[in-house]
């Protein structure tokens, strides 16, 4: 294996050929750098994109920050590099290395890939690939790393199942340590790699591949998973953490342009809001919140280690976070000075988002966004995301009016009960808006529709739905490009072929990992990048195969069919999923679980963790008796329970 | 109070970018907590004038950058708090006061000293030097441009090799906003790949201003 001197002479003489070089030589401010000679544990965090996307990761910067507190472990990180460096570090045979020290990857004891999205697949072989670790977990020996991967795709790990060693559910912030201890003991006992991957699969929340073996039906539907071996539990169930850990405030900064060059504060976990398509708002339950003093401290600690000048105050929903008043009086009090931009994403429609953003005074009046999703009644009740048509457009005249010329509408075609006469709604609704802005401040009044189309992904209420035909997207897209024009108009969209491609990877069963090593051997990388992703390759890639892609997209599931993904359980019962799902037919909607426990199933799986942290961290009904008790959560009565048995 | 910061860039952040090194700036004072003196408008930012932008690879010494802070503080105090909170790369060497309205250091700006370390040997190097500041014009185009590189050497000449046996060459070339020499330039027009040199600007020549001021 070639030395970190070796890594950093050649490098010498690459750099001055690609672009934006400084992506590839680490030396940040509070990059932490230990001594390889005394440290027996290396980890290396890797984010399968470019760095200026893999720095503002969020949940890498956590984990670096955890890791590197222990002193018996180092963790340092690597990203994809861009096509001109690969071609460079291919022609020179410089492997992947590791930014702080220059090591090789392969070097390391554990590679863990972060995984947020399905489109860095790829990603993640050709890494591999150019750290000469071989692809295949079946393939790896004592020699090489482990590889771990974890991250809200892996919520269906089956995809990548043979390239993975192991993937950690959930939560990354306590199983990682668990991980990192059991790796420890498995190298004082000179075991096996199958030992250790046996030792690994007792963790809560790590799922071992190999340990289990899915039965299809003749048709390839999944019949059921069986266990290899009889230990590995079945389901594997999500770690969460039952509080959020100190948020991490040595962060690193950059020397050169970022995606988000900001202090990342993660104010709340998780949402209430019950949205039917939204996989985040599933998989992340329950809520955890982070006091306005803890919020406040970081904040401070973080502007001194990195001098930026913008706060990213991070959940999945701002104006549900119980203290959001009194943080923001906080933030207006003491950073007055300081000239701090506060960014305040994912707010509510509603005239108290206007104040609340219109109280901070530090906020820049470019864009204000919005996301209804749906513009018709009818597809509002079907997801589950009620606003009425006044009540948005009452916030708009606010949002106007209180300084923000441009108002950003994120909306979701593609549902399969969506008509074209759904569609004209969003039309119209971003006339309304556009009109609503003119009368108040006349030409400059801008609205950008941003109009994403659905994926059915696995653990939601929508799992059993199909996805649109191409036809109908590209229909209902045109419809919107032809109506969304013209001064104060401007419509962002997906390409209808990247929408399938996230949808056969997040959906997809363990043959799914024969076609994305076909797609990467014929050239497939940065899927993600709009004009990098060919869609031809992928293709091809399932006729090699022999499958028909629109088996994993374009079939609407009977209730009781097995889903690849069915032994990862994210701690909300399948049973209630279902009970959604009908809710959706019906188009009724259902509240925000804030107000009453529909009984999801995180509070029974996750009862101990509740009980020992009472009060507002968490907004589940609270778990006093020693042991959990039925009573402390209602179930749910529906008229439609008889029907799901 | 204005505050000249003298300092080096070095080579593990020769990658940075003048903009990127900008931000970097603005990010060490605000960890340096000192009181900046900001511009008025809608969006106010801290007055800081780097004097002269060092091309992507460049390392430098030496090297300078204005700051304006809204009230005084000792030189000392200032160096501290600068020294803590730099980011590894930048090294400060000294900072002193000058005067408040002293014109920009752009405007002062006249000729830059490059130390030019080649990577490869070549050959005959002295007496490619020697032709080439014999020659009375020396016409290069950049970005469709013609121009004479000739008249920007002000000063050309090898140094002894350093330590690994590299070849050095010395060059000060002009630096004013309207004319600038490249040092890459001066490789080309020498037949020399600049991606198979390493450069480094020692020293920024200012206009004597003291009778001035």
């Amino acid at each position: 294996m070639i030395s970190s001197e070796l890594v950093r002479s050649k490098l010498q003489s690459i750099l001055p050929h690609v672009q934006k070089p400084g992506r590839y030589t680490g030396g940040e401010l509070n990059q932490v750098v230990k001594d390889w000679s005394t440290i027996s544990t290396k980890l290396a965090l890797v984010f399968p994109d470019i760095y200026d996307i893999g720095m503002s990761n969020l949940g890498l910067t956590i984990l670096y920050d955890q890791i590197n507190q222990r002193q018996d472990v180092l963790a340092e990180r690597a990203y994809a590099p861009w096509l001109d460096m690969e071609l460079m570090m291919r022609r020179e045979n410089l492997p992947m290395y590791s930014l702080e020290t220059m090591h090789p990857l392969a070097s390391f004891d554990i590679l863990g890939f972060s995984l947020p999205y399905e489109t860095l697949y790829t990603n993640v072989l050709n890494i591999l690939d150019l750290a000469a670790v071989p692809l295949y977990s079946s393939q790896r020996s004592l020699q090489h790393p482990l590889v771990i991967a974890g991250g809200n795709a892996t919520f269906n790990p089956e995809p990548m199942h043979a390239f993975i060693d192991a993937f950690a559910i959930g939560e990354g912030e306590e199983i990682i340590h668990e991980v990192i201890d059991q790796y420890q003991k498995w190298k004082t006992l000179h075991a096996s790699r199958s030992e250790l991957l046996s030792m690994l699969s007792k963790i809560d929340g790590i799922y071992i591949p190999s340990l289990y073996q899915p039965i299809y039906h003749s048709d390839y539907k999944v019949a059921n998973i069986q266990k290899i071996d009889e230990d590995a539990p079945l389901p594997i169930v999500k770690r969460i953490v039952g509080k959020l850990p100190p948020s991490p405030t040595r962060l690193l900064v950059p020397m050169i342009d970022i995606v988000h060059n900001r202090i990342p504060v993660e104010i709340m976990r998780g949402c209430t809001r019950g949205c039917r398509f939204c996989h985040a708002g599933m998989i992340n339950r329950p809520i955890r919140q982070r006091s306005v003093d803890e919020i406040i401290q970081t904040i401070e600690l973080a502007l001194k280690n990195t001098g930026y000048e913008e706060v990213g105050l991070l959940s999945l929903s701002s104006s549900d976070y119980a203290h959001i008043l009194d943080l923001i009086d906080a933030i207006n009090s003491r950073f007055s000075e300081n000239r701090l931009n506060v960014s305040l994403p994912s707010l509510r429609i509603d005239t108290f988002s206007v104040e609340l953003m219109n109280s901070l005074k530090t906020v820049r009046r470019g864009g204000f966004t919005l996301a209804p999703e749906a513009a018709s009644e009818k597809m509002r009740k079907i997801i589950n995301k009620p606003v009425e048509n006044e009540q948005l457009l009452e916030t708009v005249r606010a949002i106007f009016s209180r300084g923000w010329p441009t108002i950003k509408l994120y909306f979701m075609i593609g549902h399969p009960s969506e008509t074209i006469e759904d569609v004209k709604e969003i039309v119209e609704l971003c006339k309304a808006v556009l009109a609503v802005g003119q009368s108040v401040i006349g030409k400059r009044a801008q609205v950008n529709a941003g109009v994403s189309t659905f994926i059915p992904k696995a653990h939601t209420p929508f799992q059993w739905v199909a996805c649109d035909t191409f036809e109908q997207i590209t229909a209902k897209q045109d419809l919107l490009k032809l109506e969304l024009r013209g001064k104060g108009l401007k419509l962002s969209w997906n390409a209808p072929e990247e929408t399938m491609l996230e949808a056969w990877l997040s959906r997809g069963d363990r043959r799914m990992a024969d076609v994305i090593y076909e797609a990467w051997k014929n050239g497939a990388k940065f899927d993600a990048w709009g004009e990098q992703f060919h869609y031809q390759i992928w293709q091809d890639a399932f006729k090699t195969v022999g499958i028909d892609p629109s088996f994993y997209t374009h079939r609407e599931r009977p209730i009781d069919e097995v889903f690849p993904w069915d032994h990862i359980s994210i701690a909300v019962r399948k049973k209630y999923l279902i009970q959604d799902y009908l809710r959706s037919q019906q188009g009724i909607v259902w509240s925000d679980c804030r107000e009453k426990c529909h009984g999801c199933g995180i509070l029974p799986t996750f009862a101990d963790l509740r009980r020992d942290n009472p009060g507002d961290i968490w907004c589940c009904p609270e778990v006093k008796n020693p042991k959990y008790s039925k009573t402390t959560c209602t179930p749910v009565q529906t008229n439609l329970s008889t029907s799901l048995s | 109070m204005r505050i000249r910061i003298i300092f080096s860039k070095t080579e593990i952040i020769r990658f940075t970018s003048h903009l990127d090194l900008y931000r970097a700036w603005e990010r060490t004072l605000r960890r340096a907590e000192l009181p900046l003196a900001f511009s008025q408008g809608f969006k106010p930012h801290a007055h800081i004038n780097l004097a002269c932008a060092l091309p992507l690879g460049f390392t430098s010494e030496n090297d300078l950058v204005d700051i304006w802070l809204a009230r005084d503080m000792t030189l000392d105090e200032i160096y501290q708090r600068l020294t803590q909170a730099v980011p590894p790369g930048i090294v400060i060497h000294s900072v002193e006061e000058i005067p408040y309205q002293a014109p920009s250091l752009q405007k002062q700006l006249t000729a830059s000293e490059y130390l030019v370390t080649l990577l490869l040997h070549e050959d005959e190097l002295a007496e490619k030097l020697e032709r080439l500041q014999k020659q009375k014009v020396i016409m290069r185009q950049r970005k469709n441009k013609e121009y004479d590189l000739r008249p920007l050497i002000l000063e050309i000449s090898l140094l002894p090799e350093d330590t690994s046996g590299r070849q050095q060459i010395k060059m000060t070339l002009k630096a004013r906003e309207s004319a600038t020499g490249r040092p890459e330039e001066v490789l080309l027009s020498l037949g020399i790949e600049p991606t198979t040199a390493l450069f480094h600007r020692r020293h920024l020549i200012l206009m004597d201003t003291s009778n001035n001021s």
